[in-house]
């Protein structure tokens, strides 16, 4: 007994809000304040190899498409891979900060993903046009932790990575299994409901 | 003239760093609100509101109350510890 997919969306959609607001803490806080508590520290790092995990039930389940599979496979990776270097960064295991360019690498992988398995055109549905929205929002924002590996320290960066996320979240929420977007239902994409 | 620099300095930290803690305490606040408010503007997306003949998905994943839990989880294990870690620090190194 499978939820429908835009139960997963909205699942998932909280997990990104909370890894977010706990960047927009340490953002204002500042990293020293932040990781006064050890726990702490491992929070939204640990949030995000989770959700990577969580990832992987997904690709197994919802398998409408090789190419959704390939996808949601692909995310697992990629956030899984940053999740643990900023775990392995923050536990002092990992030196080089260039394991923070796992950051820039998994949003690029996620833009990508989300762009090519929505194969249907931006106005067709809302689940489309938000699967499009997704896509260019992580391949823009991608370039937020890029500049955060060599300005670490900027508040604003920081700030602005924190409200990527939250954005994506709150697109995430407003994701609808059959629902119209701007007035605009395809047809084909069945009979709409709540 | 030097003392009341003295004054002034520390006087505009902590309200520097208040700010910031104001800024921590209204998030989870925020985050829940924003549930709220968007229960009130579509209760159909509540369907506890309405449970009868809806599946075990419909009655466990409600998105306007996963907003007002994640807020509110924000707010008693990530807000208030960091705002005492931070009332701490602003007070050592006052």
């Amino acid at each position: 007994m499978l939820p429908p997919a835009e139960m997963v969306h909205w699942l998932f959609a909280t997990g990104i809000l909370l890894v977010g607001l706990c960047l927009l803490c340490e953002a204002i806080v500042g990293t020293e304040v932040w990781r006064q508590r050890p726990w702490r520290k491992y929070l939204w790092p640990g949030l995000a190899f989770a959700l990577g995990v969580l990832l992987w039930p997904v690709m197994a389940f919802f398998t409408n498409s090789s190419i959704h599979m390939y996808a949601h496979g692909s995310w697992a990776e990629v956030l899984m891979l940053a999740g643990g270097a900023e775990l392995g960064l923050v536990h002092g295991r990992l030196k080089s900060p260039l394991w923070r360019l796992t950051w820039p690498l998994a949003f690029a992988v996620t833009g990508i993903a989300f762009i090519v398995h929505e194969q249907n055109a931006w106005f067709f549905a809302r689940s489309a046009f938000l699967h499009h929205l997704l896509g260019w929002t992580f391949l823009i924002a991608a370039l937020i932790p890029l500049a955060l590996v060599w300005r670490p320290r900027s508040l604003a960066l920081q700030s602005m990575f924190a409200l990527s996320l939250v954005t994506v979240s709150v697109m995430l929420f407003c994701d609808r299994d059959v629902a119209p977007v701007f007035g605009h239902l395809s047809p084909l994409a069945g009979v709409e409901h709540r | 003239m030097e003392s009341s620099y003295v004054h002034r300095l520390p006087a505009a930290g902590v309200r520097r760093r208040s700010r910031r803690a104001q800024a921590v305490s209204l998030l989870g606040p925020l985050t829940a609100a924003a549930g709220v408010i968007w229960a009130i503007v579509q209760p159909y997306r509540v369907t506890l509101l309405h449970p009868f003949g809806q599946g075990f998905w419909w009655l466990f994943v409600e998105p306007p109350l996963l907003v007002v839990v994640a807020g509110i989880v924000f707010t008693y294990v990530v807000a208030r510890p960091l705002l005492a870690d931070l009332e701490a620090h602003d007070a050592a190194s006052r």
